[in-house]
């Protein structure tokens, strides 16, 4: 392996440097104990995030993101195991539409999105409702968890499932003793992905939240353009932290260069 | 009775190969996904495309009949004209920084060793999975009139200076937001190259240089190519960080959409911008697509 001269090196650090110190800024000033946004300079203070858990409005919001987030990559996960079983073992008229109409979220813009939404729950009376929202975000994560699928069941050795289907066992318990166990490590890094993409999800649930089912991006985007305190770094700090949880489990269970970067 | 049912036989019996008569198995397992990307993504877009040609009653808000003037306005009025424009120079500019800095960068993290490539990969594409709102609030920190950045400024003599809710800001998070997308796919085509035949343009007597120009440069252009079109996409389409660093005079399409929808409830106008801007980004995804597949095609052939 060729090493990296120190010109490389600069440049990798700065660009290291670029990629952290937004994170990095929001994470210190969460801790500052002034009034004002700054870098706590007179010793680290918890108070604003004492204020977070004591303002309603984020409390409310963080409850909804969660559920949203664990409601919508559960039920995307339900819907895209036996949707990437059929694309990748049948050969059927309308194949390939399918499979495009599964991955067409990642094409549209999510304000297109955002906005279609709208005009759909407007006419069918859905605004404000919570199951909807779950809905239109189970729509955006599925593609996620539809690709960690199909990549999982292609490259699956079939014989494994004969052999159990010749010695009796039933299409019921193949699924459950050897298709399930195998395909495993994709349904878990694609549940995460889902989980981690419909709880940062800004730019469609902006158009389809009401007060009542604001999430922690909306509520954060709304916060910022009215007011900026340290009490947006601490919402921003927490958040980070719960991404890098996430992050780490995912890391641990599928690979994060697997899923960020592709199967290779 | 064998004779009227024959598409009930199991699915299960053939399973060994694809099969070619029409199956019900994957109708079934298929139909609930199906079912809720039709009701959630076809229906919506259908009805939004028939919005935008609705008209829109300023006094009384109601909408109906048909009418081309939202596409007309935007293609003809001076500010959506402006607004397109910017869009697409943001965009631009954000998509050429992103190659200038996400090329030569994916380059030096493949010439790495584990484990500090795996450390370092890790370290750049991890922020992508951030709430976009906290690294645009990161942005507006780091740049803000008592931010680190003016702190320098000011302690090199250049003084402070009104950084927020300028085209450069936007464009500074843009690229933030964007740099993984391109590292991502110049990342997987070096991966793919043999790193024997760089070493072997080095043992014939080529510079540095010229390997990197003559050799490398050609294998991973497709990769900077396809990276460059999803930067362009997004960035086009991005909402979060013109919404929260550019302010209220610096509109890009995205943030032009909200307003017409959510200030000025003009639901038809910004259906017909959204419209365009989905058809924008279609056009340029379908052009990555065909380029990926070409050169898929190209590399077995």
């Amino acid at each position: 392996m060729t090493r990296n001269g120190p010109v490389a090196l600069i440049f990798h650090t700065l660009v290291v440097i670029f990629m952290l110190a937004p994170l990095a800024i929001v994470c210190l000033v969460a801790f500052t104990p002034e009034n004002t946004l700054s870098l706590p300079t007179n010793g680290f203070s918890l108070r604003w995030f004492d204020a977070v858990f004591h303002h309603p409005d984020f409390v409310q919001s963080f409850w909804n993101s969660l559920w949203l987030a664990v409601l919508s990559a559960t039920l995307a996960v339900v819907l895209a195991v036996p949707a990437s079983l059929a694309i990748t073992r049948w050969e059927f008229p309308g194949r390939g539409f399918l499979n495009a109409l599964f991955l067409s979220p990642l094409i549209i813009p999510h304000l297109v999105l955002g906005v279609a939404m709208l005009r759909l729950f407007a006419i069918v009376g859905a605004t404000g409702s919570f199951a909807w929202l779950v809905a239109a975000h189970i729509v955006i994560v599925t593609p996620y968890v539809m690709r960690l699928l199909i990549a999982a069941i292609s490259g699956f050795d079939r014989s494994v499932e004969q052999a159990a289907f010749s010695l009796g066992a039933s299409e019921a318990t193949v699924f459950r003793r050897v298709t399930l166990p195998m395909i495993l490590p994709g349904v878990t890094g694609g549940w995460l992905i889902a989980f981690i993409n419909s709880f940062d999800e800004l730019t469609m649930s902006i158009f389809i939240t009401s007060p009542s089912t604001v999430t922690l991006p909306v509520r954060m985007y709304m916060y910022a353009t009215e007011s900026i305190d340290p009490m947006m770094a601490a919402v921003s700090a927490l958040i980070i932290g719960i991404t890098a949880v996430a992050v780490l489990l995912l890391d641990r269970v599928y690979g994060l260069d697997r899923i960020l970067v592709g199967q290779h | 009775m064998s004779a009227t049912v024959p598409e009930a036989a199991p699915a299960a019996s053939g399973d060994e190969t694809p099969e070619r008569r029409f199956p019900t198995a994957p109708l079934f397992l298929s139909a609930p996904a199906v079912l809720l990307f039709a009701a959630l993504v076809l229906i919506p877009l259908f009805l939004t495309a028939l919005l935008s040609f609705n008209q829109f009653d300023y006094a009384t808000g109601r909408t109906g009949g048909f009418t081309l003037e939202h596409y007309l306005s935007v293609l003809t009025d001076e500010y959506y004209l402006e607004i397109f424009l910017r869009t697409f120079r943001i965009s631009a500019l954000a998509t050429v920084i992103c190659v200038v800095i996400g090329v030569p960068e994916a380059y030096i993290l493949s010439r790495m060793s584990n484990p500090w490539r795996s450390i370092f990969l890790l370290v750049i594409l991890a922020p992508l999975l951030v709430s976009v709102v906290v690294r645009a609030f990161g942005w507006s920190m780091l740049l803000g009139p008592e931010g680190p950045v003016n702190a320098a400024l000011m302690a090199f003599g250049i003084g402070r200076m009104r950084l927020l809710y300028t085209e450069g800001t936007v464009i500074v998070a843009l690229v933030h937001v964007m740099l993984p997308f391109m590292v991502i796919p110049v990342w997987t085509s070096l991966q793919k190259l043999d790193p024997a035949v760089e070493q072997a343009a080095l043992s014939f007597g080529a510079s540095r240089g010229t390997a990197i120009v003559r050799v490398v440069a050609p294998q991973i252009l497709p990769g900077i190519l396809s990276g460059s079109l999803i930067v362009f996409g997004l960035s086009a389409s991005a909402f979060a960080i013109p919404g929260l660093l550019g302010g209220r005079r610096l509109k890009m399409v995205a943030t032009v959409v909200y307003d017409q929808y959510l200030s000025d409830l003009n639901w038809p106008m910004g259906a017909a911008v959204a419209a365009l801007l989905l058809i924008a980004n279609l056009i340029v995804m379908l052009t990555y697509h065909r380029l990926v597949e070409g050169h898929y095609r190209r590399r077995l052939g």
